[in-house]
Formats: C-alpha cells, structure tokens, sequence
C-alpha cells in the first residue's frame, strides 16, 4: 500500500538494526512513550531484533489503559440511564469497571454506540433530538482537538441534547512523574508523535534539558521507530541532550496552532486520576466554565462515583516502565483480553494485551 | 440429575455480542456449554458441518443463521449468502450439495419488495448449484422483535466416496492453501455500517465454493487432509481451530496472504487487522505436501481460484499454537480473538 509498505520495508528495516546495533556500547534504555508505538514495537518484533543494544521501556501512552476505574464506573453509571445513547471509540467498551464493561452494559440493555468520531456522536444526537447522546472524550493530546471541536461545533449549533464525559490526559506530566522516581532507568526517550504532531516539541525540549535526557519525536511505523532508535542511541553515546524530530512528515515544532486553539478554547488543564498510577498535578484536561453544560458528568450527576482497583493488578508498575507484563503473577492465568482485571490488558495497544497476543514469554521457535 | 452450567455465571450474565463473534468466547461457550451437554461422536468433531453414517454411505449435514445488517451490500444480500454459507460448509466437509431447506424470520414491516430480492437471489443461487430447496418455514415477529430478516438454512449433502476430509488428517509437514485476497466481506459490510461510511469499490466475496472444491478433490482425494472456509473469526481464527482440532502447529507466512490495497487501506483506517476480518468466499486447504502443486493449479484454474497460493505450512513444533512469520524474520503467535475485533482509538 503506497505511503505505508515504503515504511514497512525490511531491507531497510536490517540496515537500521545493524546500524543501531553498531552505535550501542551497550544496553540503553529507552522509554516509548506511546502506546501505539508499543504495538508496533512487539507485533513487528522490534524489541527482539534489538535485544542486547537497546532495552525498550513500555510507558504510560495508552489512553485506554490510563483512564481511571471511577470514569469507567461513570460511563457505565451514565450509559445505564434510560434514554442515553452513549456513543465511544470502540476500545473503550471492554475495558473493565467495578461492575463489569460498556459491552455488558450493552447486552442488558444500554444503548452503547461505537462511533470513529467525536462529531459522528454529534450528528448522533441532532438525527435523535428527544435522545440524550453522550461521547466518551478519552485520550492524549492526538484527539482532545476532535473532542474539543464536536463541543464546540454544539455549542454552536445549540445541539442541547450531547455531553461528553471527559478524560483527557497530557503526556509530559507523566514524564515528569517517571523521571522524578530516584529509580529512574531511562536515557532517552522516544516521544509520541500523534501527540507531537497537535503539540509540537517545545515542552519536550524544556523536559530534555530538565531531567538530561534526550528526545527523539518518532513515528508509528516500524521504519518510523527503528530511525527514531538510532537517532536516540546516538544521541545518548554522544552524551548530546537534545530533542530531535524523525517524524517531520507530520510533526512541526509549534504543532498545530489551529488545533492547539479550538483545544484551549474549550478545555482548562487540571489535576487528573492516572489508572495505575494516581493523582498527577496538571496532567489532565476538563471543560473550561463557559462549557460546563456539556460535561456529562454535571448533566447527570455522576462526579461523586468512585472506585478502588483490584489489588493483585500492577497496572501501575507496568504503565511506569518499572516491571514488564509477564513478571505479574496474575497474567495470562487470573487476567486475559477475556477478563481483564487492569486497563493494559484490554487495549491491543496495552503493553499486556500486546505481550499476551503476541506471547512474547513463550520459545519463539516456529519449527520451520 | 441436575444439569449446572459450566461457563461461570459471574464471568457473564448475559450474552454478549463476543459470544457470537468467533472467537475465544465463542468458542468457549460452544466447548464448555453446548458440547458437554449435547456429546456425541459426530458433534464432537467440531466441524463445519457433521458427517454421518447413512445406509453405507456417508451423509453431510449442516445448519446456518443469517443475521446479516444491512442486508443488502455490494456483492451480494442475506439470500445469497445463506445459500453459499451452508453449502460452503458442506464443501468443506469434502460433500456435494443436494438439498437445502430454507426459513425466514420476518420482522413485521419488512417490505415485501425486499423479500423477493432476496427470494430472487436464492432461487438463482440454487439454479446455478443444481441445489433444489426442498422444505422450508416462515415465521413473522412484531414490529421492534427481529432486525428486519433473519434466514437459516440447513443442507444435506452427499460425502464423495473415497474422500475424507477432516482436522484429524493434518499432519506435521503439510500445506497450507488459501484460494484468495482475504478480508474483502467483512470491510466491504463495515464500510456501510452507521458511524463507518467510508468509500470503497469493494463488494463481498461471497461465493458457492463447491465447483472449485470438486475440482480440487478431482485432482488429489484423499491428498486433500482439511478444508474449512473462514468466515467470522477471518483466516486467523480458522487457523487456530484447524490447529487445535489437529493439535499440531501452523506456520503462517505473513507476507505470502494476499490482501487487496483498498482492503489494506480499510482496515488501516479502521484498525484492523485483515487476518480477522470474515469472509464468505474464502477458505483454506491443508494439503499433503505432494499434492500441493497438482491442487494449487487446480485451484489457479477455476475463478474462485484465480489467486490461490500456498500461504503457510503444518509443523510438530508449538501444537495447538499458530505462529505468524513476518516480512522482518521475526515470529508471533497468531492467537484467536478474544472477543470481536475493536476500532481502536487513535
């Protein structure tokens, strides 16, 4: 496929390895950010390929797998009401809550819709005026823009009957959390480049020379990640603490000023509930005041829900980067994709769900 | 005696749409609730369709539902693919169709314009099978009850003599065919679904697959170990019940399934991956390695076939598991999937 395969070239693929390979004087570790770039990582063996010049750290960049248990048990609490169609990207609905998932919630009866946009759920709830809808606005910086726009694209159009139930969570805190840990591991990081691509890599550079790490923005093809390695491990055998951008067919220093506006227009950054991981100062997003009769969790009273996480899950420890899936006593026996006790276990792009699919515990020889 | 179901209750319930959705839940429910309960010989083979001893000869059998939404898409609508689904899982069973049975469930309000499409389109698909639908049932339910039409149909078919085609003949060293570009049915259905339009040229790959398959056990018989069409569930999840009825291993060759741009370019959009997405006019044949060419070009001559390759091979290593090789030398395990597949969020 044009514009996709020129990335997933395997020739060129082994010329970065090798190269990669000949510039490690030894094992680096290097934290992905993204989640995406997780998935990538393993399906395509990535980190296997690298085994020995570069340890791969799977961070906390999966919006699904960081969303807080309490949100969930409020999607469930608000999907429930009678007359709601709750309308969310489609990952969403297998993730657990205290009492089960948006999937069962649909099968007893709620009206659960999987929509691909923000502004599909939009368009939702103007074909179903006498119909409350409600949208799920998960995720990173890559689709508080979209989310921000179906708000005010409502707001515009006096669309009384949409909310959105919103938790919106900001990348570079939670950099900040990993770097301040006295056991902090990594030398460099691999930022994520859909959150870059809205953002740009100002705050990046401000964190590289912060904490003395370098940054390299990457892409989510394995060419993308595998340029975006090299760079980085030249980076740290020069000792150079810069932050560079691999990714310049989509990412530009400022970002997308546009989408940066109609973002800030409509959302205020606060404090916010990492699941796994806890409060983190400012590393959240929610309804600025002037929008507040959209937020669903006004509109139905739901803000008080809360919720503990199973104990035994060590979500938390995983989504920092401090222990890989496997090491849990509970993966694969007492937590599946089927019946998931913690957030990185439903998304395909959760560090466990991506260890688990792929079985990157097991003998890899395929006996041909 | 007591019955107590065995799937705990706490796990789910209710059903849920993963229960139908052809993969790990699926299956669980078909291997810890259906089977135990109603064991025998025949049901336990687990195969598309069953094959039972019938006045010394050996008789094919087998049942479908059509719950298709819409149900009318490019390439195709509900009647025809409930006339090529059944007789397809009768083919896989090494069967010729004979006679087709066929039941409506209508939604009151469907218009009955669209009823005769569909009638339309089964009388054709029959003529053209020589596929007489001898008994049939009709049954109405209110307004709000159905989803418009639902269709089952069950059919009988006559196993070729000489001919056994079952998982339980797979063995280590032979090969995997596939007979075309994959994931056609499944993008082309999404891609008119609410919330999903996006535009594509694609139309279903629904087909009658017994005219290729005869060709095929023409040529090689009993050479022919296993065949199953991999509707829900795509190629991937075929291949892990191929694997885990045989209890051997599959190697699949990532880059030797063919997919077609604008397929790849959906499930791109969509993210998906192609190998779970369903078809109903694709399958795979696990072959003898010394009949592999002979039935290959078999295959290449008949339309259904056009594209066929060999995509992937039996090993004694890892049994039970499938492993995906892919174009950067790695290996995976290509596991079912669990539930149905989820459009991610970004």
């Amino acid at each position: 496929m044009k514009y996709v395969d020129e990335y997933r070239d395997p020739e060129a693929a082994h010329k970065l390895v090798a190269g990669i390979r000949a510039s490690a004087t030894a094992p680096r570790q290097i934290m992905e950010v993204c989640g995406g770039q997780t998935h990538t990582l393993i399906r395509y063996g990535i980190d296997e390929l690298l085994a020995g010049a570069v340890e791969l750290i799977h961070g906390p960049g999966c919006p699904v797998c960081v969303t807080p248990l309490e949100k969930i048990d409020r999607a469930l609490a608000v999907a429930n009401k009678p007359g709601v169609i709750f309308a969310s990207y489609g990952d969403m609905l297998r993730v657990p809550g205290s009492d089960g998932d948006l999937l069962q919630a649909k099968a007893r009866g709620a009206d659960v819709r999987i929509v691909y946009s923000p502004t599909d759920a939009l368009d939702l709830a103007e074909r179903h005026p006498d119909r409350e809808v409600v949208f799920f606005a998960v995720g990173f910086e890559t689709t508080a823009p979209a989310n921000a726009m179906s708000v005010w694209l409502a707001a515009k159009k006096k669309v009384t009957n949409f909310s959105i139930l919103t938790s919106h969570v900001r990348v570079p805190p939670a950099i900040r959390v990993i770097m301040d840990d006295p056991e902090a591991q990594v030398k460099g990081f691999i930022a994520p480049g859909h959150v870059c691509s809205v953002m740009g890599y100002r705050e990046y550079e401000e964190l590289a020379r912060e904490y003395r790490v370098p940054f390299v923005v990457a892409g989510f093809e394995p060419l993308d990640l595998l340029q975006g390695l090299l760079m980085l491990v030249e980076l740290i055998e020069n000792d150079q603490i810069e932050t560079r951008n691999q990714y310049g067919r989509a990412v530009r220093p400022e970002g997308n000023l546009q989408a940066q506006k109609v973002m800030n227009d409509v959302f205020e950054v606060c404090d916010m509930n990492w699941r796994g991981i806890g409060s983190i100062p400012d590393s959240g997003l929610r309804l600025r005041e002037d929008y507040h009769a959209f937020d669903a969790e006004r509109r139905f009273d739901v803000g008080k829900v809360t919720a503990a996480e199973p104990s035994i899950c060590i979500a938390g420890e995983v989504l920092q980067g401090k222990k890989k899936p496997h090491e849990c006593e509970a993966f694969g026996t007492r937590c599946t994709p089927e019946h998931p006790l913690g957030a990185p276990m439903v998304s395909t792009e959760g560090a466990c769900s991506a260890y688990h699919a792929f079985r990157r515990y097991e003998d890899s020889n395929d006996g041909v | 005696m007591g019955f107590e179901c065995p799937v705990p209750i706490q796990d789910y319930d209710t059903v849920t749409m993963a229960h139908g959705g052809g993969g790990k839940v699926t299956q669980r429910l078909i291997e810890q609730v259906l089977l135990p309960t109603l064991d025998n010989p025949a049901l336990r083979e687990l195969n598309d369709g069953a094959v039972v001893p019938w006045n010394h000869d050996m008789l094919a059998f087998s049942t479908d539902s059509y719950v298709i939404h819409p149900p009318f898409f490019p390439g195709g609508d509900i009647g025809l693919l409930a006339v090529h689904g059944t007789v397809n899982d009768l083919a896989m069973c090494g069967a010729r169709p004979r006679y087709l049975s066929l039941a409506f469930i209508l939604e009151e309000g469907f218009l009955l314009k669209d009823l005769w499409s569909v009638l339309v389109s089964i009388r054709e698909a029959c003529l053209s099978l020589d596929l007489p639908v001898v008994t049939g049932d009709t049954k109405v339910v209110e307004r709000g009850k159905g989803d418009g039409i639902f269709v089952n149909t069950a059919g009988i078919g006559e196993r070729l003599k000489g001919i056994d085609v079952s998982p339980r003949r797979i063995t280590p060293g032979d090969v995997v065919l596939l007979n075309g570009p994959i994931a056609e049915h499944g993008i082309a259905i999404m891609s008119l679904r609410e919330g999903l339009r996006f535009e594509s040229d694609l139309k279903s790959d629904t087909a009658a697959l017994w005219p290729l398959v005869e060709r095929m056990l023409d040529r090689a018989g009993t050479g022919i170990h296993a065949m199953r069409d991999a509707t829900r569930g795509g190629v991937a999840s075929v291949l892990n019940e191929l694997a885990g009825a045989a209890e051997t291993g599959i190697v699949l060759d990532e880059t030797a399934v063919p997919v077609k741009e604008s397929v790849k370019g959906g499930c791109e959009i969509l993210g998906l991956d192609p190998l779970y997405v369903a078809n109903e006019g694709r399958f795979v044949a696990v072959v003898a390695p010394e009949v592999a060419d002979d039935v290959l070009a078999a295959m290449r001559d008949h339309p259904l076939g056009r594209e066929a390759c060999v995509v992937g091979k039996v090993v004694a290593n890892h049994p039970r598991i499938v492993r995906l090789r892919s174009g950067f030398g790695g290996s995976r395990v290509l596991d079912m999937i669990s539930g149905e597949q989820l459009p991610r969020i970004c």
